[in-house]
């Protein structure tokens, strides 16, 4: 076999793929780790960027790529169903605080997803987009099923989720201390509606409630904004 | 392990099947999700349980493992993304405008609806 038809198999088969996309991580993962976790270096948006650079250097289509990849998707479903675990065991602090969770819960999630739309409508984004951006501030898994089920671009949701995890974990202090919010409960529910998982890693970095209470809100929130955008869209789509 | 991964899948299975034969906006996993919550809240009143009996057994080890690694099981489907590259460029200020404003606007709702509620209905703490 020479090298040319050693490659030509290399790139048809799921196994390749599936091993560069754990080696992609990983590579990110570590990365991530040697600039101290900040959020701006995310190691899920880097892993995207070396198989996406990966793909085009090497003039692979993501079907054959997917093709691949699609045995750690696959997981992705029963992940989804995994975050009840940890938001039922949450649940004793929802009774202490209902109110003003659920109170902030409804409106947060209605303002996540009105106003990126509607800023966005009114800067000429498509329709594709304005979907797509809808359930940006819901943990990934969530928010990429939510816009497949309205028949958007997943892959397009994905990297605005994470974009607005790393905006959220990055302006919550400097905005929170500016407006003297010393409650650091109401501050991680804040992030964690807001910006999902990476704004809940941030909130545990800088308060041990505020973590708890982040990780709350984006559990919270994986239930309530795929509840509220099928009411919400056709409206603000006009 | 085995058990748990089987859980989690019936959940998933039953939520794909109740999004589609009910035509239900929502996605089957989320539905699997908010079911199983359900369910954990009904079980623990017939056989009282404590979070580490709940993070010890079957379920929660799968659930434990399976989020463990959850940022990479989005890689695959964010790596699609190269399929929308120049819609990406061209909306790249709509973009970056929208989601600057709807986080920060987010943020401050979210904040402010807690307190006020927390003040009017005298909430005790975090602990």
């Amino acid at each position: 076999m020479t090298p040319f038809h050693l490659w030509v198999y290399l790139q048809t088969t799921p196994l390749f793929w599936l091993t560069a996309t754990l080696a992609a991580f990983l590579v990110a993962d570590a990365l991530a780790k040697a600039a101290g976790r900040r959020p701006i270096v995310n190691h899920v948006l880097i892993a995207i960027a070396l198989l996406g650079g990966l793909l085009k250097l090497t003039g692979t289509d993501y079907q054959t790529y997917f093709n691949g990849a699609q045995f750690v998707h696959f997981l992705l479903g029963p992940a989804t169903v995994a975050l009840g675990v940890p938001i039922y065991a949450n649940f004793a602090l929802v009774r202490r605080n209902f109110w003003p969770l659920a109170a902030s819960l409804l409106v947060g999630a209605v303002v996540a997803v009105a106003s990126a739309v509607l800023v966005a409508r009114a800067l000429g984004a498509p329709r594709a987009v304005l979907i797509a951006i809808a359930p940006k501030s819901v943990t990934a898994a969530v928010a990429m099923a939510v816009t497949e089920a309205l028949g958007g671009a997943p892959p397009l949701t994905a990297v605005l989720v994470i974009a607005t995890g790393i905006l959220g974990a990055i302006i919550v202090t400097p905005l929170m201390d500016a407006l003297g919010v010393s409650d650091y409960a109401a501050r991680g529910f804040a992030v964690g509606l807001a910006s999902h998982g990476i704004g809940t890693a941030g909130a545990f970095a800088v308060d041990p409630v505020a973590g708890v209470f982040a990780g709350l809100a984006m559990g919270l929130n994986a239930i309530v904004t795929p509840a509220v955008i099928p009411a919400l869209l056709p409206w603000l789509l006009g | 392990m085995i058990r748990g991964f089987f859980i989690l899948l019936a959940f998933e299975l039953v939520g794909e099947v109740a999004a589609r034969g009910l035509a239900l906006p929502a996605p089957g996993p989320v539905i699997g999700l908010a079911l199983l919550v359900i369910v954990l809240s009904l079980y623990r009143r017939s056989r009282p349980f404590d979070e580490e009996a709940l993070a010890a057994s079957d379920l929660g080890q799968a659930a434990r493992g399976l989020l463990a690694v959850l940022p990479l099981l989005f890689v695959p489907a964010g790596v699609g993304v190269v399929q929308y590259l120049s819609l990406l460029r061209e909306q790249a200020l709509a973009l970056a405008v929208a989601l600057v404003v709807s986080t920060a606007a987010t943020l401050l709702a979210t904040v402010g609806v807690f307190l006020l509620v927390k003040r009017l209905t005298g909430a005790k703490g975090a602990a």
